[in-house]
């Protein structure tokens, strides 16, 4: 280490100001933090602090999602040979599935880190790691399908038009990995959904590919239960484990409670979003299937059906969790949860055009979270006013 | 009398801790200082100049504003600097013991108002709104003295206090008389004072439970256009003292911790006592460099060994400025010696409440606030303790009130600053807060 060391401090002063590469003073200043814990004490105020920094708590989360991240590389190998009709061994489809998501992953990094760093360099600031979570968070809702430029194109938007505009890391207002795949979901509808998008069936890198086998339907279960109810037969263990098509993170319940169990004992995630968005889709579910109607094909699934079917747990436990887009306040947390909860359901079941409510849900409440909060803590302050004339 | 149970906050357990129960002899130094920057809201204006002699309890300098005002020269001696810095601005002003113990005495029969200005001890006590210096032409609603010192390594003031909690009673007398209000008094459980006048409320829970503010704001918080003060219980013995046998007293008993002090020991010091007479052949003796706080790690002033006790602490803690330098990767690692409150280290295994010790690193980079409810945990106030920061830093007025600024001092963000992932500087933020509304409003 000490010789690594001893270059960065070498090579520092070309990143400095009047240096050659000044221009790129952000990225070296990113290098050399991450690299380093900086030895910076503190100068003002307390003389102690806690050893958790934004490093470590963005990578808390990325941990978190690896369950997810694995899983998917190993279902979108698994659903790609059973689609073309070869048993494949279980090494077999995991490669598949990481030489199929390793070009999304390393697009979307490349894409945010790339802005990312344009703009702290042009605001002279640090380099911010909201995107180390962002950017594993794409390749986990995007369509294992969808063409890189488009996945380049919707990240490069969401980035600057959800984040950098609004101030960067801590000041955006919709979550951005969500306005990434709603840019897609809308500017490229007929890529985004069907039977197409949710199974990768050509090779990757040369390697996999083949022919479809007869009677192959590359759907999603929700996909099926809008189009073609009376011969839906995934059960909900199957969506449990995740065997089933979908967008690559979302679909195994046991790796997203993972990843759930793991963001709530480090504290990182608000269990009170979490369990409120899960009692806000059983309640919505309950209130659905109570009232179920061949008209809405959806509401015939039974309510932990609804949870564990499409990405409603993934955005339970990932989306809404994200504490700058969500509620602030303890009380505005449940009633954001909840109502994030309901609307996916809602949605899901009464809107046609869409099989799948979790995204639009997450971002119409990521819109009035401010208002809720706004709410929460006006009633703090009549109480206080109260307070003052009751004297 | 009642209990009052504080959840929010947290207890940290630091290296360091006193273990013996002996006070150490008396230290005396060959300078004392009183350092004006203690004094919150008082521009200082001279009455001694160098080389003129002044006796304990006699005013070195009082408030540019409100001539009432003065601060008192802990020792009788010689007045040997008035050190400037900046614009001129007083940084200390140093005097020289002739060691002849006469203090000034004062007439107890005057006015208790007029005496506890004249002593310097009206300068001890702080008011709510804005943590100053009290102003003399508001009584306060109510006065809150606590009875112990939460903070991390902090001493017992029951220790410091000793006989001197003889003369409490006399103090609550006289603090009655300068409020329509009551008199409160928050103890902790194991020390209950039960022998003065004053409304005794006992606090359980965790760091900040022992700040006065914080009682203040679970008792009757503090309303737009009130005043309270605020103040510990040594303060208030020393009034007692006063108006008992008419000297300042300012010996102290003085809490010597951290995991760079060699023995953790209470000494018998003067207020103002220089630190090298303090810390004279009791630091630890390694290559690592030390930081020296006067006070506590949370709310303490860094200082050198050429600096002074300040005047508001008991308490001298010194840790290491850095434990381990140039951390490789220290983002990921899995090392339990790296402590955090929250479970994303492994420290979380050792238990949240083991003995740590901790450096003056700042653990990370400065963020824009991401997690929520970081503040609020640390703070036992019925206050959104981030809202009102925010409020601060885009210094919007209106909701600063509605939020609740009026009930705040910096020290109450202390802990939050201390687990704070976006590692703001939240006393400061509070403190211009505080500085910059009264300017508006006075």
């Amino acid at each position: 280490m000490k010789s690594l060391r001893k270059f960065m401090d070498k090579i520092k002063p070309h990143f400095q100001e009047g240096g050659k590469l000044a221009k790129l003073e952000s990225v070296y200043d990113g290098m050399e933090t991450f690299l380093f814990t900086p030895n910076t004490t503190s100068r003002s105020g307390v003389h102690i602090h806690d050893s958790n920094d934004m490093k470590r708590t963005m990578i808390t989360v990325v941990v978190a999602l690896l369950p997810c991240l694995l899983f998917a590389m190993y279902n979108t190998g698994f659903q790609h040979f059973k689609a073309i009709g070869i048993d494949a061994s279980f090494w077999q489809m995991f490669l598949f599935g990481l030489l199929a998501m390793l070009p999304v992953i390393v697009v979307s990094y490349v894409v945010g880190l790339g802005i990312e760093f344009i703009g702290a360099q042009i605001h002279h600031k640090e380099i911010q790691e909201g995107f180390l979570v962002t950017g594993i968070l794409i390749p986990l809702i995007v369509p294992i399908n969808t063409p890189l430029w488009m996945t380049a194109v919707a990240t490069a938007f969401a980035v600057i038009f959800a984040k950098e505009i609004f101030g960067g890391t801590g000041m955006n207002i919709f979550n951005v990995a969500l306005i990434t795949r709603a840019f897609l979901f809308f500017a490229y509808p007929s890529e985004m959904s069907g039977d197409k998008a949710f199974v990768k069936l050509d090779s990757a890198f040369g390697y996999g590919g083949g022919n479809v086998v007869d009677g192959f339907s590359g759907a999603t279960p929700l996909g099926e239960v809008a189009t073609n109810f009376d011969n839906f037969s995934t059960s909900t263990m199957d969506a449990f484990i995740g065997l089933i098509p979908g967008s690559p993170g979302e679909t195994s319940m046991i790796a997203i409670l993972i990843g759930a169990s793991i963001l709530l004992f480090t504290g990182i995630a608000s269990w009170r979003v979490m369990l409120s968005v899960f009692a806000g889709g059983l309640a919505m579910g309950a209130l659905a299937h109570s009232l179920a109607t061949p008209t809405y094909p959806a509401s015939m699934l039974d309510p932990l059906a609804q949870l564990c079917f499409g990405g409603f747990a993934f955005a339970a436990v990932f989306m809404a969790t994200d504490p700058v887009t969500g509620a602030r306040t303890k009380i505005g947390q449940y009633i954001y949860g909840f109502l994030i909860g309901v609307f996916a359901i809602l949605i899901r079941v009464y809107n046609g055009g869409y099989p799948e409510g979790a995204m639009l849900a997450v971002l119409l409440m990521n819109a009035f979270a401010p208002l809720i909060d706004y709410c929460v803590v006006q009633a703090n302050i009549n109480r206080r006013l109260k307070r003052a004339k009751a004297k | 009398m009642a209990l009052i149970k504080l959840k929010k906050g947290f207890d940290l357990n630091l290296k360091g801790q006193i273990k013996q129960e002996n006070v150490a002899d008396e230290v005396t130094a060959t300078t004392y200082a009183i350092i004006p920057d203690d004094f919150t809201g008082i521009i200082p204006r001279m009455e001694k100049k160098p080389g003129q002699h002044v006796a304990a309890g006699e005013a070195l300098y009082h408030d540019k504003n409100d001539e009432k005002i003065k601060v008192t020269s802990p020792v009788s001696g010689t007045v040997e600097d008035v050190v400037r810095g900046e614009r001129r601005k007083i940084m200390a002003v140093v005097v020289t013991p002739d060691n002849t113990g006469d203090g000034k005495l004062f007439d107890t029969r005057a006015n208790p108002k007029e005496l506890l200005l004249e002593s310097g001890l009206w300068a001890m006590i702080r008011q709510r709104p804005y943590d100053i210096v009290p102003t003399t032409e508001v009584r306060p609603r109510d006065i809150f003295i606590t009875a112990f010192d939460s903070a991390p390594l902090a001493p017992s003031l029951k220790k410091v206090l000793g006989d001197d909690e003889k003369y409490l009673p006399k103090a609550v007398e006289v603090l009655s008389t300068m409020t329509d209000g009551k008199v409160y008094l928050g103890c902790p459980k194991d020390y209950t004072i039960d022998d003065t006048r004053a409304e005794v409320n006992t606090f359980v829970g965790p760091h900040p439970a022992g700040n006065a503010g914080v009682q203040a704001a679970n008792v009757k918080p503090v309303n737009k256009g009130e005043v309270v003060w605020t103040l510990d219980v040594i303060t208030a013995a020393r009034i007692g003292k006063l108006f008992e046998t008419g000297k300042v007293d300012y010996s102290t008993v003085v809490a010597l911790t951290g995991s760079g002090i060699a023995e953790p020991t209470y000494v018998k010091a003067t207020m103002g006592c220089s630190l090298k007479s303090l810390l004279d052949g009791r630091l630890v003796e390694d290559d690592k460099p030390k930081r020296i706080i006067a006070g506590n790690v949370l709310t303490g002033v860094k200082e050198t060994t050429e600096g002074y006790l300040h005047a508001p602490y008991r308490h001298i803690t010194v840790i290491n400025e850095i434990n381990k330098k140039d951390e490789f990767m220290g983002w990921a690692s899995l090392s339990p010696k790296k402590y955090s409150i929250y479970r994303v280290f492994t420290s979380w295994l050792m238990g949240r409440h083991k003995e740590v010790d901790l450096d003056a690193k700042l653990n990370g980079g400065e963020r824009a606030i991401v997690l929520s409810g970081e503040y609020d945990r640390m703070l036992p106030m019925d206050i959104y303790a981030e809202f009102l920061i925010k409020a601060i830093i885009s210094f919007d007025i209106d909701k600063m009130e509605q939020l609740g600024i009026y009930e705040v001092a910096p020290e109450d963000f202390a802990l939050a600053e201390f687990a704070d992932t976006s590692k703001l500087e939240l006393q400061r933020i509070v403190r211009e807060g505080l500085d910059k509304m009264r300017a508006e409003m006075c």
